[in-house]
């Protein structure tokens, strides 16, 4: 390297010394461009275009595909579908959300305190993380086999003498959609612990026992300290959490077999998605996927905007 | 010398990095894909000429054959005469290499094999043409469509009427196009009837003969009535709802779709009507064939009086058999407590048809396979008595039903074949399309929420039966 560097500083063909360098900038970007142009932009422009045309198949026939222009954008929005699925999407994410991100802070906090001196931290953060390492469809089977109207579950309570019946927790909507948040919770609360308890063991201990000197008692110092400083990691948990929301799929669609029991209640946008591609559907598929990418790109500016808003304001000043 | 190190894993990780993406993009291409493959497949001719250089074979080497799982496999392998194993999914007859490929049928994935291979098959390699392929009665319309031409016409293969005289009629309806041309064949009946638990039939009915018992349930008023018996004494008539509703759905009296409009028949409202009947009235339950719930009744001593089903669900899904080697699994199957009768109505559940590939390279070899398999009555004996497959000649029923290799030691030694072949004579599947699979269970999942009481209405769960035959289904109206 040292040769190649004073061979280029030898012959100054045009152009500062600085410029040269930045070519080698441009080089080692080309693999990530090209990869990203492959994977990503060329299959979401070929989506959008994809999303004006009737294309699908009907058992060996292919029909399409045909200019169609905006039809299955009208179709998606006047069939009342997909308020239904994006209200049921957002529910169990919130309700799966909350309780998370309340366990997580929660943990980071006692985690990260020095002064209660936990024992075996290692190992709780092991533990706590490995509902994550489970295929959730594999998670998504257990919980079904356990809650079904033969499971453990409903034996249990009836031995207890809670109900006399057997409760079918897949057969109504409150149960199944509970269901979902919980295994949802128990699998990205850990994750969850992890990130924020990094940002935490990130904030400079003298702050704390600056703190601490001034009098300032636990819970004053998580609101007051803690937790600004926390902002950045916290907006990166809520969008990434949101983002990850939106895309549910594998846990509501295995639990519920499809998710058209009952009533379509645990239904989330990406199950409606896959019910297009049974008949290979491309339009309708694509019309869908543009409007989720819509969607998700407008939640996730308003969740920047919020949380980000007073660093806006101070750079500002 | 640091910096030089570091240079040098700098630029290695960047040439790893482009290398793969060079990798990715020739596998995503076009171009890139048959030039990866070609050199494999030409080195797979000029090792088979070699092989064979010495006859003058005007057909293909290999016969390759795309099925499910290993069922026709295993078929093959212990009836056709001539066949030697290599390994478990492939072997040889004479010169011909045989290659069974093996594409689960889970989410659609083996037909969306099939329509990936079918109809580019003309130009495929002649060692890579598919020669045979398997298909199921819920999708068979698909692959025997006159216009879609997939699978050859029995009549060019060089299969006869009268070689498949003594076939089922129903199993030739399902397999038969718009122009009346058969295109399958099977080497399976599956006629179906009603099992049921003799212990319970003795002391709700008073008797556990087969006989007796169909008296009780030989049409739909009267199973009816009999269910509500069932309750009165403490058990369930089926387990679940779904039990009777190919019973149902194999008499209708016109298919799901006609004219790309979509009706339901009177025969499937009448099953809606029985069966929320009974599921109010506590008489069946609301889950899923297969399901745990489904399952419970096959334990002794049982709490669900009857199932409906054909040979192979007696055989293999209800339990061991009594002095199977497997030991006792605490079922009723075990203590041979299951009978068997024919139940309100005569239908059919399963069943597995071979088709020749249009553009087979092999076809005698084809013809050959096809009317050894499903024709020849050696060889059907011969897998009913090895497999307990309930084989598609009227013949060879007749015979199993005359004899004591018949007696099934599940059903307590009762000799299931005279009825089974009775009820093979009754099915009437000329009521088929080419949507069924898609509109029966879309059906079945809009009516549980019925049933359960989740939708409102039969209306409201006919709207939600709509709205999921629309998404799979575009081009059918209602």
């Amino acid at each position: 390297m040292a040769k190649s560097s004073t061979a280029v500083a030898a012959v100054p063909r045009g152009g500062s010394k600085v410029t040269r360098y930045n070519v080698w900038g441009y080089i080692f970007l080309i693999p990530f461009i090209a990869v990203f142009a492959i994977f990503t932009l060329v299959p979401l422009v070929n989506t959008i275009y994809n999303s004006f045309f009737e294309n699908y198949v009907d058992g060996l026939r292919q029909i399409g595909p045909n200019f169609v222009g905006f039809d299955n954008y009208v179709a998606l929005f006047t069939s009342g579908d997909l308020p239904k699925y994006f209200a049921n999407t957002m529910i169990m994410w919130v309700l799966g959300f909350i309780p998370q991100i309340l366990v997580s802070l929660l943990l980071a906090a006692w985690f990260s305190n020095p002064s209660l001196r936990l024992k075996g931290q290692r190992f709780f953060k092991t533990v706590i993380y490995l509902p994550n390492l489970i295929m959730a469809s594999a998670f998504a089977m257990l919980f079904f086999t356990m809650f079904s109207n033969v499971g453990p579950v409903n034996s249990m309570l009836q031995g207890m003498g809670i109900i006399s019946e057997p409760y079918a927790f897949l057969d109504h909507a409150g149960s199944t959609r509970g269901l979902v948040a919980l295994m949802n919770f128990l699998m990205w609360f850990g994750n969850t612990t992890i990130l924020l308890l990094s940002g935490m063991l990130g904030i400079s201990t003298d702050l704390f026992e600056a703190a601490e000197i001034d009098g300032a008692n636990g819970t004053q110092i998580f609101f007051k300290i803690t937790m600004p400083l926390l902002k950045p990691i916290f907006i990166y948990v809520l969008i990434t959490s949101l983002i990850g929301g939106l895309q549910m799929f594998d846990v509501p669609q295995i639990l519920t077999d499809g998710g058209e029991n009952p009533q379509r209640s645990a239904m989330t946008l990406i199950m409606f998605l896959n019910k297009h591609l049974f008949s290979k559907n491309y339009g309708m598929a694509g019309a869908l996927s543009v409007i989720l990418l819509i969607v998700t790109a407008i939640l996730s500016f308003f969740v920047f905007k919020m949380t980000a808003s007073d660093e806006v304001k101070k750079k500002r000043k | 010398m640091r910096k030089s190190i570091k240079s040098i894993l700098g630029t290695g990780l960047a040439a790893a990095m482009a290398l793969t993406m060079v990798a990715c993009g020739s596998q995503g291409g076009n171009s890139g894909s048959s030039s990866t493959t070609k050199p494999a497949a030409s080195s797979q001719a000029a090792s088979s000429q070699a092989a064979s250089s010495g006859n003058s074979g005007a057909e293909g080497k290999v016969l390759n054959v795309q099925v499910w799982n290993e069922e026709f496999i295993s078929r093959v392998t212990d009836h056709y005469p001539g066949y030697t194993k290599t390994d478990a999914t492939s072997g040889k007859i004479g010169d011909v290499d045989v290659k069974f490929t093996i594409t689960p049928t889970k989410d659609n994935a083996y037909q969306n094999n099939l329509d990936k291979l079918l109809p580019n098959n003309a130009k495929a390699d002649a060692n890579d043409k598919v020669d045979i392929f398997l298909i199921e009665a819920d999708y068979a319309l698909k692959y025997v469509d006159a216009d879609a031409n997939v699978a050859m016409k029995l009549s060019d293969v060089g299969i006869t009427k009268d070689d498949l005289s003594d076939q089922y009629k129903y199993t030739q309806d399902i397999v038969t196009d718009k122009n009346g041309d058969i295109r399958a064949s099977s080497w399976q009946a599956c006629s179906a009837g009603l099992i049921y638990n003799r212990a319970i039939a003795k002391a709700v009915l008073g008797s556990d003969d087969p006989a007796e018992v169909q008296k009780a349930v030989s049409d739909w008023s009267k199973y009816n009535e009999t269910a509500a018996k069932m309750k009165a004494a403490g058990y369930l008539m089926t387990a679940t709802a779904n039990d009777t509703f190919r019973v149902y759905s194999n008499n209708v009296s016109a298919p799901w779709v006609k004219d790309n409009k979509v009706t339901i028949d009177a025969n499937i409202k009448k099953w809606v009507d029985d069966s929320k009947a009974q599921v109010d009235a506590k008489q069946t339950g609301t889950g899923d064939l297969w399901g745990d719930e489904w399952k419970a009744g096959f334990k002794a001593p049982g709490t669900v009086f009857c199932y409906f089903g054909p040979a192979w669900l007696i055989n293999f899904s209800m339990g061991n058999a009594p002095g199977s080697d497997k030991g006792d699994d605490g079922s009723v199957a075990y203590q041979g407590g299951w009978g068997f009768c024919e139940g309100p109505q005569g239908y059919y559940w399963g069943g597995t048809w071979v088709c020749a590939a249009n553009g087979t390279d092999n076809p005698t070899l084809v013809k050959d396979v096809i009317k050894t398999m499903t024709t020849d009555k050696k060889v059907l004996k011969e897998i009913a008595m090895k497999d307990s497959d309930c084989v598609n000649s009227k013949s060879v029923l007749k015979d199993l039903a005359g004899s004591a290799d018949g007696n099934n030691k599940v059903l307590g030694g009762q000799n299931p074949y005279a009825t089974l072949a009775a009820g093979a004579e009754k099915v009437d599947m000329s009521n088929t399309c080419p949507y069924d699979q898609g509109c029966n269970e879309a059906f079945q999942s809009a009516m549980k929420d019925y049933f359960t009481g989740t939708a409102a209405s039969y209306d409201a769960a006919v709207q939600a039966f709509q709205k999921a035959v629309k998404e799979k289904y575009p081009s059918l109206t209602f």
